[in-house]
C-alpha cells in the first residue's frame, strides 16, 4: 500500500510541471508584443513603450527563463523581488470580466462546487440504480430499453437538450429559470446582514436560516442538474451493467444462491457491493469533471461558475483568463485524480497488491 | 476429431496443421483477406438492428451531404458554405414564412413535394434571416468534412504514437505514456476551447482552428488502444518466429504487428466521427470558430442562446438544428454500441 502510495505521489510533480509547460507552450504561439498586450490594461500605441514593456517582462529572454517568469514572477529590477507569477496565485489581469483571474476564480469557484455537490447526487443514485435494473433484467424488455434510453443519452448534446429542457420548462411553463439567483434573492446575499459561512449558497442560506434563498438557489440549479444526470446516466448505466453482469456469474454468487439465500439477498448484499467497484472509480471521476467546471452546461443555462466564465473568455479571446483557467482547473485535477487513486486503492486490494 | 473453429494460432483456411481429413467450414474470400477476428467483428456490426438503423441513418446523411446543392442551390455570389440571408431582420421568422431576399434557385423537387411555387423558409429563419433549412442542409457536409479530416488525423496521429510507445517499451514507453498522461489531464472540451481561442487570431476564424484543436487534444485515447493490443500481439509466437528468422525490426513493425493490432482501433476510430461531430457543434455553439453564417449545426443552434426566454415561440430555431446533430450522432452512436458488444472479449465465441 505504502508503496504504491509513494509511486503514485512521485507523478504528480510530472504531472504538474508537464500541465503548466503544455500551458506554457499553447501561450508561447503568441509573439512578444501579443503577450505584453495580454497583461495590460490598456496597451501603449508608442513602440518604444512596448519594446521596454517587453524587456521588463522578459519576454526577449530565452524561453526557459520565461516559462520560471511565468511561474514565480518577474523581477523589479528596483527591488530585485520578484512580483506576480502563477505559482504565487497571480494569473495576470482578465479583460473579459475586468478584474483579477484569481478573483474571478474565487468569485465562481464556490458556484461550481455548488452545483457539482447537488449534480452527483441524483447522477450517481440514479445511474447505479439503472445499470443494476439492467443487468437483473438482462436481455428483457427493461434491459432493451434501458439500453436504448442511454444511447440516446450519449447521443444527446449536453446543448441541445439543455435548450430543449430550458424551452419547455422555463419559456413555456415558466417553473425553472436560469442564472443563479432572482432579483429579490441576490439582493438579500449582497446585504450587510447574509453571513457569508463557506461561500457554497445552498448551505449558507440553510445557515442564515433563509428557507426561501435555499429553495431560490436550488429551483435555479435544477434545470442543470437534470441536464448533467441526463447525460452522465448512460455511462454510469453501462459500466454498473456490466460489472454487475460479471459478477452475477462468479462463483461466490453461484454459492449464494446455492446456500439457498433469497434473490434479493443475492443480488443486493453480495453482488452489487463488489459489482460496485469500478463503478466508484467512474463516480469519483466524474465527481472531478463536475468540479473542473462544466463549460457547456454552465453556458447554456447562464450559470455563473468557472465553466461559463472560461467560455466567456475564449470567446472575447482573452486568452490571460482561458490560461489562467486552465492551471486551476489542471491542478484541482491532479490533486482529486490522485485523491480518487488512493480510495480506490484502499477499496479494492486488487489494485495496490498487483 | 472434431475441431470446430480454428484457434487463434493457426491461420484461417489453412487445414494442413489438422491434418487433411479434418472437415472445416467454408471460407469466403472476405474472411481469408480479413483474418477470423475481424471477420467475426465485420459480420457482428451487420447484424443486429439497431446497428442497421445506424447505418441507415448515417447513410441518409451521406446521401443529402453529396447531394445537398440539389437539394439547395448556393446562392451566387455567396460562398455555398454561407446560409443566404433573407434580409437582416433580428426576430426568428416561423417555418412557411415566404423567402424574398437572396432566394435559392427553384430545385427539381420542390413543388411536387410542398406542391407551392414559391420558396418559403421550410424551417423557418433564425436571428439575423438566416435560412435554418439551408444551414441544416449544408451542416451535413460540414458535419461529414470535420468529422472525417478529424478523426483521421487523430486516429493516424494516435497509430504512429502508440505503436512507437509499444515497440519499444521500457523506458521510452514510460515516458510517452506520461506525456499521454498530462495531455489528458484537462477536459478534451477545456483542452480544445482554450487552444482553438490562441489558434484563432493566428489563422482567422473559420472551421480550422477548432479543427487543429479537436485533433490536437483528440489523439490520446488511439494511442492507448493501439498500444496495448501492440503489447499483447508483440508475445504472439508468430513474432517470436519472425524475430527468429532475422526480420527486420521496423519490417515486423509494419508488416506484422500493425496489420493484426489495428483492427479494432480503426473500428473505434469510425465510431469517434460522432463525438467529434459533438464536439467541434458545442465549440462552435460557444462562439469559437466559424464566422457567423457559417452552414454549422451548433452555429445555427449557438443563434438560440439570446432567444431563451421566447423559446417558446421560436421553437423551431432549437428544434430543428438540434435534432438533426441528435439523429446524426444517435446513427454513430447505434453503429458504435454494436462494435462494442462486438468486441468485448466476454462476449467472444457467444455470438
Amino acid at each position: 500500500m505504502t508503496t504504491y502510495i509513494i509511486r503514485r505521489l512521485l507523478l504528480v510533480p510530472v504531472l504538474l510541471i508537464g500541465v503548466t509547460v503544455l500551458i506554457f507552450g499553447m501561450m508561447q504561439m503568441l509573439s512578444p508584443v501579443e503577450r505584453t498586450a495580454l497583461y495590460l490594461k490598456d496597451f501603449p500605441k508608442n513602440d518604444k513603450a512596448i519594446e521596454g514593456l517587453i524587456k521588463r517582462y522578459g519576454f526577449d529572454q530565452p524561453v526557459y527563463v520565461q516559462y520560471w517568469n511565468w511561474l514565480m514572477g518577474v523581477k523589479n529590477p528596483t527591488t530585485g523581488v520578484r512580483e506576480g507569477g502563477i505559482l504565487h496565485g497571480d494569473f495576470g489581469y482578465s479583460r473579459s470580466s475586468s478584474m483579477p483571474v484569481s478573483e474571478l476564480i474565487s468569485r465562481r469557484f464556490p458556484n461550481t462546487v455548488d452545483l457539482a455537490l447537488w449534480a452527483m447526487v441524483p447522477m450517481i443514485s440514479v445511474g447505479i440504480w439503472l445499470g443494476v435494473q439492467a443487468a437483473v433484467h438482462q436481455n428483457t424488455w427493461i434491459d432493451q430499453g434501458l439500453r436504448m434510453f442511454s444511447i440516446v443519452g450519449t447521443s444527446f448534446p449536453t446543448f441541445v437538450f439543455g435548450l430543449l429542457v430550458l424551452m419547455v420548462f422555463y419559456a413555456k411553463l415558466q417553473w425553472l429559470p436560469p442564472g443563479r439567483l432572482s432579483t429579490w434573492a441576490s439582493a438579500v446575499v449582497d446585504s450587510g446582514q447574509w453571513k457569508t459561512y463557506i461561500n457554497l449558497l445552498t448551505i449558507d442560506s440553510l445557515l442564515n436560516g433563509r428557507l426561501d434563498i435555499f429553495w431560490d438557489a436550488l429551483r435555479h440549479m435544477l434545470l442543470p442538474i437534470i441536464t448533467l444526470s441526463y447525460i452522465n446516466w448512460a455511462s454510469f448505466l453501462r459500466v454498473t451493467r456490466s460489472s454487475m453482469l460479471e459478477t452475477l456469474r462468479q462463483d461466490y454468487v453461484v454459492t449464494a444462491r446455492a446456500k439457498g439465500l433469497s434473490e434479493h439477498d443475492v443480488i443486493f448484499n453480495h453482488a452489487r457491493p463488489n459489482a460496485l467497484l469500478p463503478v466508484i472509480t467512474m463516480a469519483g471521476f466524474s465527481i472531478v469533471g463536475l468540479l473542473g467546471g462544466v463549460v457547456i452546461t454552465e453556458s447554456v443555462f447562464n450559470y455563473p461558475g468557472i465553466g461559463s466564465a472560461a467560455a466567456r473568455a475564449a470567446v472575447s479571446l482573452d486568452i490571460v483568463t482561458m490560461l489562467g483557467f486552465a492551471v486551476f482547473n489542471g491542478l484541482i485535477l491532479i490533486v482529486a485524480n490522485l485523491v480518487v487513486d488512493i480510495v480506490y486503492a484502499f477499496i479494492d486490494p486488487r489494485v495496490r497488491l498487483s | 476429431m472434431t475441431i470446430a473453429e480454428p484457434t487463434e494460432n493457426i491461420p484461417s483456411g489453412d487445414n494442413r496443421l489438422l491434418g487433411e481429413d479434418v472437415k472445416m467450414r467454408e471460407i469466403g474470400k472476405l474472411e481469408r483477406f480479413l483474418g477470423p477476428d475481424n471477420y467475426r467483428i465485420l459480420k457482428g456490426l451487420v447484424k443486429t438492428p439497431a446497428s442497421r438503423i445506424g447505418f441507415a441513418l448515417v447513410f441518409i446523411f451521406a446521401l443529402v451531404a453529396v447531394f445537398a446543392p440539389l437539394i439547395i442551390a448556393p446562392v451566387p455570389p455567396n460562398d455555398a458554405y454561407k446560409i443566404p440571408r433573407d434580409g437582416y431582420k433580428n426576430d426568428p421568422q416561423p417555418p412557411g414564412s415566404p423567402w424574398k431576399r437572396q432566394v435559392p434557385e427553384m430545385p427539381f423537387w420542390y413543388k411536387t413535394l410542398t406542391g407551392k411555387d414559391e420558396w418559403v423558409h421550410l424551417m423557418g429563419t433564425s436571428e439575423g434571416s438566416y435560412d435554418i433549412f439551408y444551414g441544416v442542409i449544408w451542416g451535413t457536409r460540414t458535419a461529414f468534412t470535420t468529422g472525417l479530416v478529424v478523426t483521421l488525423a487523430t486516429f493516424l496521429i494516435g497509430v504512429i504514437y502508440g505503436s512507437i510507445a509499444a515497440y519499444y517499451g521500457g523506458f521510452v514507453d514510460n515516458i510517452m505514456m506520461r506525456i499521454l498522461d498530462v495531455l489528458m489531464i484537462l477536459p478534451s472540451t477545456l483542452a480544445a476551447l482554450i487552444f482553438a481561442a490562441v489558434l484563432t487570431p493566428k489563422i482567422g476564424k473559420s472551421v480550422l482552428p477548432v479543427m487543429f484543436a479537436l485533433i490536437a487534444f483528440g489523439w490520446m485515447g488511439y494511442a492507448r488502444i493501439i498500444r496495448g493490443d501492440i503489447l499483447s500481439i508483440k508475445e504472439r509466437d508468430y513474432i517470436m518466429a519472425a524475430k527468429v528468422s532475422g526480420v527486420k525490426n521496423s519490417r515486423i513493425l509494419f508488416k506484422h504487428i500493425i496489420p493484426n493490432a489495428i483492427f479494432p482501433t480503426l473500428v473505434l476510430a469510425s465510431m469517434g466521427i460522432g463525438d467529434v461531430v459533438l464536439s467541434f457543434a458545442a465549440l462552435s455553439f460557444l462562439g469559437i470558430g466559424t464566422e457567423t453564417g457559417y452552414a454549422d449545426w451548433g452555429q445555427l443552434l449557438s443563434f438560440a442562446r439570446n432567444w431563451i426566454s421566447s423559446l417558446g415561440t421560436y421553437w423551431y430555431i432549437v428544434v430543428f438544428p438540434g435534432l438533426t446533430l441528435v439523429l446524426y450522432v444517435l446513427g454513430w452512436n447505434l453503429i458504435g454500441d454494436a462494435m462494442r458488444d462486438v468486441l468485448d472479449p466476454r462476449m467472444r465465441g457467444k455470438a
